[in-house]
């Protein structure tokens, strides 16, 4: 309950507080209070692991007046991911991000920033009211506009204004449809939407929904805004837009679809939804094929990346939810959702030491950089089977979850996407791999901390670690979950 | 009947702002178009909330809440668009090439 609490409220507070610090005190105090939110991150999670899901009603209200919060095995689960990672993500900003090294205004920017994301991310996280989820992802995307911007050049500044458009129309369409589920029903709780009478409105209010959600998550068609986002921002920024901002309106997807009104779930809505999937998958690869720089390969392959999250939908909803393969396809989404959070903020944290060792992030530049950092090289080794999806990294068991229940389910055709997704990622990540590995350096790099090269390589060993002990998180995701959890695979 | 004026309003509004957001390049224009979608939702949603008698407290919170989030969103936006156009001297976007 307490931890539940903190989650909350330590990372808008600390945002608060960092503003009137002095700017000697701001990284030690954020370091302190980040390392507290990841510990009661971890008791969250022990507390659901023993007790089942963890709910509070704020102010004592129930709903429908009330708000609900509730931390079910999933929430817990992508909290203490995105605590893991906002935690290595200020330890490498504190390297990278100081005034005399990227300007004042960056150096003090980033941390009241990323707080705030962090505090809008916990909300989305464990929200049980469709307003509320409104407030938290708007707050969300609020922060990471600003993020975007915050270099302050006209090429941040018109990715930023980019993504602010795509980012207030999905806001719109998803309040639209929050207006018309109240306007049928007089409730926004998901627990309450659940048991509602179903109202002919309902499936234009859950598409509006769907579309906005879409519009943030970067799903194709809606991606075009996220790579020119992350070509201006600093690479702890772009950690942060990658990693973990698409996952908060993801989630809220499978709130809506698999909580609030999984009825409405008809086979062609969930196909629709797993075809952009699938496009994105092929799209993202292609496009990560041909790029030049290092940052755009991986914001194209964050494009491919998400796309596998769609297939939770022909796999494990509508009719497909009381089926043996529905619990596995559930968690290969989830662990999806999970090793890509990991493994590409490893990745943007290593671009960005590349940056500041050579001041490029050029494929040619970077020839034989794992000589000179050879941490940094084996972390972006270690990130990139993840998302290629070997053994035995998480990423290896996602997609080995969501294949077996692809062919266990007769739809073969996501299975064939999922490996040739699969083979893309091996080829667009083999270039920089091979020009970070290839002899003789091409550019002298200034020596970079080895606590600095060691935060990417610790993350990306976090993301092989939950394909070995994938038992674990694998029991914590199915508490909670809505549908009878059945392991039939 | 009232509330059916208030709901068609809101949703003229609607129409209104999603012609705006296409047909208009310029930003400030955008942003205006925003606001005037994001209007027209509440003025709907406070129509659609009024069922029965009594009144219901939970649109007004709701659109109360709404409208700060609103003004917050279109500040960073002016902010940004000011910044921009000091920058380029175009407060539109620049139509980049979209070729990888």
């Amino acid at each position: 309950m307490s931890a539940l609490v903190i989650v909350l409220t330590l990372p808008l507070m600390t945002a608060l507080t960092v503003l009137l610090l002095p700017a000697r005190a701001r990284v030690p105090v954020v370091l302190a209070s980040s390392a507290l939110i990841v510990l009661a991150a971890g008791a969250l999670v022990l507390a659901v692991w023993h007790g089942g899901p963890v709910t509070l009603a704020v102010g004592g209200w129930a709903p429908p007046l009330g708000i609900a919060l509730r931390a079910d095995g999933l929430a817990a689960a992508l909290i203490m991911m995105s605590a893991l990672v906002m935690g290595a993500v200020a330890l490498a900003a504190q390297f990278e991000l100081t005034p005399d090294r990227v300007g004042v205004r960056m150096g003090f920017g980033f941390w009241p920033l990323m707080l705030l994301l962090w505090g809008a991310l916990n909300a989305v996280y464990l929200s049980r009211d469709l307003f509320n989820l409104y407030v938290g992802i708007e707050l969300l995307s609020l922060a990471a506009v600003a993020l975007v911007a915050l270099s302050g050049s006209a090429q941040a500044l018109a990715a930023a204004l980019r993504y602010m458009i795509f980012a207030l129309a999905g806001s719109l369409l998803y309040l639209a449809g929050v207006v018309l589920a109240y306007g049928a029903h007089g409730t926004l709780d998901i627990g309450l939407l659940a048991v509602r009478v179903p109202a002919h409105t309902d499936a234009l209010a859950l598409a509006l929904m769907t579309a906005g959600l879409l519009a943030k998550t970067a799903l194709f068609p809606f991606h075009v805004w996220l790579p020119p986002a992350h070509a201006g921002a600093p690479a702890p920024a772009s950690a942060l837009l990658s990693a973990l901002v698409p996952k908060a309106s993801f989630l809220i997807l499978i709130r809506l679809w698999f909580e609030a009104m999984p009825d409405l779930a008809s086979g062609a809505a969930l196909l629709v939804l797993a075809a952009l999937g699938a496009i994105a998958v092929i799209w993202g690869g292609v496009l990560a094929l041909v790029q030049k720089r290092l940052k755009l390969i991986i914001a194209y392959s964050t494009v491919a990346q998400l796309g596998y999250l769609f297939f939770i939908f022909p796999l494990a909803g509508g009719d497909g939810s009381a089926q043996p393969w529905a619990a596995g396809a559930w968690t290969g989404a989830m662990f999806q959702a999970l090793s890509h959070g990991l493994a590409k903020a490893a990745m943007f944290l290593t671009a960005g030491i590349y940056i500041a060792a050579i001041g490029s992030d050029r494929l040619g530049d970077l020839r034989g950089l794992a000589r000179s950092l050879p941490m940094t090289g084996f972390a972006f080794a270690l990130a990139a089977i993840t998302l290629m999806g070997l053994p035995p990294s998480g990423g290896f068991t996602a997609k080995y979850l969501l294949m077996t229940s692809a062919f266990a389910a007769g739809q073969w055709p996501w299975a064939l996407v999922l490996a040739g997704g699969g083979v893309l990622a091996a080829a667009y990540l083999y270039r920089p791999i091979a020009a970070l590995f290839a002899q003789g350096a091409r550019t002298p790099a200034r020596p970079i901390p080895r606590v600095w090269q060691a935060v990417p390589l610790v993350l990306a060993a976090l993301s092989i670690l939950l394909g070995l002990l994938s038992a674990i998180p694998f029991d914590l995701l199915q508490i909670g979950r809505p549908a009878p959890a059945q392991e039939g695979l | 009947m009232s509330l059916t004026v208030f709901a068609l309003t809101g949703a003229a509004l609607v129409g209104l702002g999603v012609y705006g957001l296409l047909a208009l390049p310029h930003l400030l224009r955008r942003i205006m178009c925003f606001n005037l979608i994001g209007s027209g939702l509440f003025l709907f949603f406070g129509a659609a909330g009024a069922r029965g008698v009594a009144v219901d407290a939970i649109p007004q919170a709701l659109i109360i809440t709404g409208i700060v989030v609103a003004l917050s969103a279109s500040a960073l936006a002016v902010g940004l668009v000011v910044a921009l156009a000091r920058r380029t001297g175009h407060a539109a976007l620049p139509d980049e090439d979209r070729t990888p």
